[in-house]
């Protein structure tokens, strides 16, 4: 085991995912005699446990300490070894953090959202165990401890997206998710092929420390004529990978059906953890993207078209949840633009904020959906704000830090993304097209943002009359997470910025130190010091995002009659936006119907028909009939007709090779 | 000769023949269906524990056969009655003792008539099932390969669904049509590796390439019947489909890892040179099995086939991996043959125990069983996941193997292939997104949904008894996910040993050979 200056304790960090999975263990295998409050007693107390750890270990991390090692031997074939080990360095720390506290966050939130359902332990059960293989993933120490956790939450994602499993659509959503994330998972599995192929290992150290060497050597791939750089190809490879799991464009098309699943899945798992777990590994192979311009610009490319895309679909949606769902995919975009121009501690800077202002946007939501008998529809919604007096406060919080209004959280990062962007010459028009995709998507987001807000707290009160009668604020366990939230939708930004010094144009000097690595030749940070653009206050993004407001305000709040106006005029432009860009139908053209077809028609066709009938029955069978049936005196019974004709024919066979040999 | 034998006890042969003299005992003496279960429960769960030491006493150092038995049987032919295991075949054994328990588990209250004679029929299928992969004479090998067609004919047969009879005539005749084709190969190699019929003297002896190219035709239809192989594997639908519960148990489990293991132990070592030619022909009909057969899969309106043609599917890893020569990718192939064997076996326990409710295999008669068996539920989800090789399940570590070391093949391989392997290796990837989608819509469909068909609300959850089979598999597939070791241990020693018999050519030897031989026949004459 490598020794550091400072090493973490080891029984502490193993406690760190342990203690999610025993208490998703106990929950699953005995939630049915545990009961209601002891299951959620025993995983809420796990995960808050985790959470402190997590803290403990997280300060540690920040004075300094670190953590290299392996605890088992997952698989050994000759050179293939794969280990299973930790690494613990400050990209890991806030990992762990963000997701610890998140997820305490839900569970207790879980309590109060998830009483009475029939599913109540077995939904804890999923929770705990969707923490267990989120602390997996970001604290392995290799590829396939990535990708174990990758499919665990994978898994998870699955159960939960299908969790009420009666319903049609729930279940459709689940199977999409499921497989959409494996087309991704195909790529992610060829780049660890590629992986272990090149590098003969597949440890994050021993692998980063040879990528300058391999690539100047050259390894590249051929095929058809066509050559990429071997470095390219992992690159991109992974990256297939991130933007399954991260709802990338054209990967996305799953993730706002997720919302099927109960809201705090959406929060903790399709908002604030793993979908950014692409995100995440992007960042955490920071030093083999640095050397692949190509693969950086495609990381740029997809972040910015999905930036960009998502937040014009958010714009028409009628689903409180949905609304929120598009705007992750596009928020995820920034992330990946920030990564994609190499400024990746902007990147994971804005994967903690949004952790924390989606999270609670979303707990939000599923307070107002708990409060309007389960409708999520917010055109039957309005003037809550009478009714639910926290829950509009958390909102608001929220909704300010996504649009990012100085000081709340979303501000900082997405500010941050914006300015990187727009320095990165570097990868020329891609470059560009992102600065200016990111920054129009900030008026956008300040729009849809706000207009789900008012259509939700203020504007008519459109409430039926049955939900009227039962509208209420939500209870303790439900709020109090909420505030909890709010404090770090408020004050991450701040902190990050202020207190970790993410932005640090030297990134080994900034918080994060050598768990990222930026090539001197293309650091945006860098290049925004020097040119002195780092000016915080009153540039465009931020009147970028007071406009989008300003715009909602005007005619979601003031002018309520404009919007039906404004969709009378453009029917066609609105039809496509809130048909998704027909992603769906699309990919049910191209991919569902065809593969039905092929598989139906290779079946039919070809088991069935040629197979079966034609070669066998046709072809065979009836041909050794005609030769037995002049047999016929000599043997009786179909079955021996035919062995004994095989067997003469095989004798023949063998007198020609021994006459030959 | 040295036997190699650490127990000095015939163990391989008490752990072939126990089940049979059971089966006569049983026969017998045994009266009444319930006591010819109980007894028949006996008779397996000691054969189990006699083939445990096989485990325990196993020595992973070493490629050399253990176990060793040797007599004399037919000197006139020089047939010898020649036992030994090795890492290849040792996991093997576990995994049929194992299995036939289940199987007679399984079968307790869905088989009401014949019961007796069912039993024996699964008893004298494992003593035929240990001796395959125990047989060091070619001659015994094909005896218990043959032999095993007449309980499998009869419980499909006797015991199957409507259409049993086309069914067990076209399992029957694909596998003759095969293993008539081996004998003539075995006879060939008889006369000319100089009448011998033992399996590690044809490994020894230098065939030239003219011989291995047709003996290894003949092997290769004997086996690619077995695993099945695309173009001839349109007979393991049809016997699964028609098989009882239990049939298709052994069928998937053990059975198609046969042909599997008759490459192993056959073609690879004793053919080098033709194997290494026919590299490109094994590896295109396995990406067929892995791209074709998956497509055909999803559009299965019947739960068996749908299971049967997954087999197929995974079994084209299975012939992937054998054909790539690397430590990686043989051991992924022998490491998924016993996995598949777990997996598949359990989702055939789970369509049985389906079938036993409702009688129906259509997955358009389900929908929403989870609602009344939830705990049925779970498990088949463990299952499913199996299936579709997520990690932390057996078929992840077999399935990641044999990418890993096609992706990175040998040279042997990788001289005969006109594109890098690597293209390959990232065609069977596919598989990654092909078996999520055929498995998971048929949960879907089978499991998830409201209730809304009355058959279904009528539906019990498991029993203990059927829960307490599944259990054992359930451990099995995770331990093996998550600790394969032990198992790739065993294989190592034997396993590089194949590789390197696989990669080194033998026509050299042959031509010495062939320039020394007409002066010893002159001499002989």
């Amino acid at each position: 085991m490598h020794e550091t200056a400072m090493t973490l304790n080891t029984t502490e960090l193993l406690v760190i995912p342990a203690l999610p999975l025993a208490a998703s263990l106990v929950a699953g295998l005995f939630g049915w005699a545990l009961k209601e409050r002891l299951t959620h007693w025993i995983c809420c107390l796990a995960v808050i446990a985790s959470a402190i750890l997590s803290a403990d270990v997280f300060m540690q991390v920040q004075q300094g300490a670190s953590f290299y090692g392996n605890f088992w031997t997952w698989m050994l074939s000759d050179q293939f070894v794969v280990p299973v080990g930790m690494m613990i360095d400050r990209l890991t720390a806030i990992m762990m953090l963000t997701v610890t506290i998140v997820s305490a966050c839900v569970h207790v939130y879980t309590i109060g959202y998830m009483h009475g359902d029939p599913g109540y332990t077995r939904f804890f059960s999923y929770i705990s165990g969707f923490t267990f293989s989120m602390l997996v993933l970001v604290m392995g120490n290799n590829f396939f401890t990535l990708f174990f956790g990758w499919e665990a939450v994978g898994l998870v994602s699955y159960l939960l997206i299908g969790f009420w499993f009666k319903r049609e659509s729930a279940n459709f959503a689940a199977l999409k998710a499921f497989i959409v994330n494996r087309v991704g998972d195909f790529g992610f599995a060829v780049g660890i092929l590629a992986i272990w192929y090149y590098f003969g290992t597949i440890d994050y150290r021993e692998v980063f420390n040879q990528v300058e060497s391999f690539v100047a050597q050259g390894h590249a791939l051929h095929f058809l004529g066509w050559e990429i750089s071997a470095i390219t190809f992992i690159c991109l490879a992974l990256f297939i990978g991130a933007m399954g799991k991260s709802g990338q464009v054209p990967l996305h098309v799953w993730l706002p059906d997720s919302m099927e699943g109960p809201t705090p899945i959406s929060a903790l798992i399709h908002a604030a953890t793993m979908v950014t777990a692409g995100v995440f590994m992007v960042a955490r192979c920071s030093p083999m993207f640095e050397f692949s311009e190509t693969a950086l610009a495609a990381v740029t490319l997809v972040g910015a078209i999905t930036a960009w895309m998502c937040a014009t679909i958010g714009l028409v949606q009628n689903d409180i949840k949905r609304v929120i769902a598009y705007s992750t995919c596009s928020q995820l975009g920034y992330m990946f633009v920030a990564c994609g121009v190499s400024a990746y501690s902007v990147g994971i800077f804005h994967l903690m904020t949004h952790a924390y202002f989606k999270a609670l946007l979303f707990l939000a939501a599923g307070s107002v959906i708990h409060a309007v008998l389960a409708d999520q529809d917010i055109r039957r919604m309005g003037q809550l704000r009478k009714y639910m007096p926290v829950t509009y406060f958390a909102m608001l919080i929220a909704a300010l830090a996504l649009s990012g209004v100085p000081p709340f959280a979303g501000f900082w990062s997405k500010d941050l993304i914006i300015e990187s962007a727009k320095v990165a010459d570097h990868l020329g028009w891609v470059g560009d097209l992102a600065y200016w995709a990111v920054l129009s998507g900030v008026f956008m987001t300040a729009f849809y943002t706000f207009r789900m807000f008012f259509l939700t707290f203020h504007n008519s009160d459109r409430l039926p009359e049955k939900t009227k009668a039962h509208v209420h604020e939500s209870p303790k366990v439900i709020t109090v997470p909420l505030l909890i939230l709010s404090v770090g939708a408020a004050l991450s930004g701040w902190w990050g910025v202020e207190v970790l010094d993410v932005a640090n144009p030297e990134v080994a000097e900034g918080y994060f130190g050598a768990s990222l690595f930026v090539m001197e030749s293309h650091n945006p940070l860098a290049t925004l010091v020097e040119e002195g653009h780092h000016a915080f206050f009153l540039t465009a993004p931020f009147w970028m995002a007071v406009g989008g407001i300003a715009l909602a305000f005007v005619m979601y709040f003031r002018e309520t009659a404009i919007p039906a106006r404004l969709v009378a005029s453009a029917r066609p432009l609105y039809t496509f936006l809130l048909n998704k860009w027909y992603w769906d139908e699309l990919y049910e053209r191209i991919f569902m119907l065809p593969a039905q077809r092929i598989g139906r028609w290779l079946w039919q066709k070809g088991d069935l028909a040629i197979i079966d009938q034609g070669i066998i029955h046709g072809g065979f069978v009836e041909t050794v009939k005609a030769g037995a049936a002049r047999m016929r005196e000599m043997q009786t019974g179909m079955v021996y007709h035919y062995a004994f004709a095989m067997v003469i024919g095989a004798f023949g066979f063998l007198t020609y090779l021994l006459l030959k040999g | 000769m040295e036997l190699h034998n650490v127990l000095d006890f015939p163990i391989l042969s008490l752990s072939i023949f126990l089940p049979t003299l059971g089966a006569l005992f049983i026969w017998l003496f045994v009266k009444g269906d319930e006591a010819v279960r109980w007894a028949s429960l006996a008779v397996s769960v000691a054969t189990f524990l006699v083939t445990l030491p096989l485990w325990i006493y196993f020595e992973t150092g070493t490629s050399h056969m253990q176990f060793e038995e040797f007599h004399r049987w037919i000197p006139a032919f020089n047939i010898n009655y020649q036992l030994g295991v090795d890492g290849i075949s040792m996991p093997f054994i576990l995994l049929t003792s194992l299995l036939t328990v289940i199987c007679i588990i399984s079968a307790w209250r869905c088989i009401t008539e014949r019961v007796k004679e069912y039993m024996l029929a699964f008893l004298v299928l494992e003593t035929t099932l240990i001796g395959v992969f125990c047989a060091l004479d070619a001659v015994l090998f094909y005896f218990f390969w043959e032999a095993m067609l007449i309980p499998m004919y009869l419980i499909i047969g006797v015991w199957g669904g409507k259409n049993r009879v086309y069914a067990t005539i076209k399992f029957f005749l694909y596998t003759l049509a095969g293993s008539v084709l081996m004998l003539v190969a075995l006879l060939a190699m008889y006369f000319k590796a100089g009448h011998t019929f033992s399996i590690l003297a044809f490994m020894d002896y230098p065939f030239d390439f003219t011989w291995q190219f047709w003996i290894w035709i003949a092997f290769f239809i004997a086996f690619a019947v077995k695993v099945p192989m695309w173009p001839v594997h349109t007979w393991l639908p049809d016997a699964h489909t028609e098989a009882p519960t239990a049939g298709s148990v052994i069928l998937a489990g053990i059975l198609l890892k046969m042909g599997a293991y008759g490459f192993l132990r056959f073609s690879l070592p004793m053919l080098p040179d033709a194997s290494q030619y026919f590299v490109p022909f094994v590896v295109v009909l396995s990406l067929i099995a892995v791209v074709y057969i998956s497509l055909v899969a999803m559009m299965q309106k019947d739960m068996k086939r749908l299971i049967a043609y997954s087999s197929i599917a995974h079994m084209g890893f299975v012939t992937l991996g054998t054909f790539m020569f690397t430590q990686q990718a043989v051991e992924g192939a022998l490491f998924g043959m016993i996995s598949h064997g777990f997996v598949a076996a359990a989702l055939f326990l789970c369509v049985g125990v389906l079938y036993d409710r409702l009688h129906t295999r259509e997955i358009a008669d389900y929908g929403g069983v989870v609602n009344v068996m939830p705990v049925f539920a779970a498990v088949m989800m463990v299952f499913c996941m199996a299936n579709v090789a997520l990690p932390g399940a057996s078929a992840f570590v077999a399935e990641i193997m044999v990418l890993i070391g096609t992706f990175n093949p040998s040279d042997a391989a990788q001289a005969h292939l006109a594109v890098s392997a690597k293209w390959v290796a990232i065609i069977a990837a596919t598989s990654v997104v092909l078996s999520a989608c055929y498995t998971l819509w048929m949960y879907k469909r089978v499991i998830f949904g409201d209730l809304t068909k009355d058959t279904v609300k009528g539906m019990p959850d498991m029993n203990m008894r059927e829960f307490g089979y599944f259990v054992p598999l359930i451990l099995l597939v995770v331990w093996l996910g998550v600790y394969p070791l032990p198992v790739l241990d065993v294989m190592h020693a034997s396993v590089a040993h194949l590789i390197e018999q696989a990669t080194t050519t033998k026509l050299d030897a042959a031509a010495a050979l062939a320039t020394a031989a007409p002066m010893q026949e002159l001499a002989v004459r």
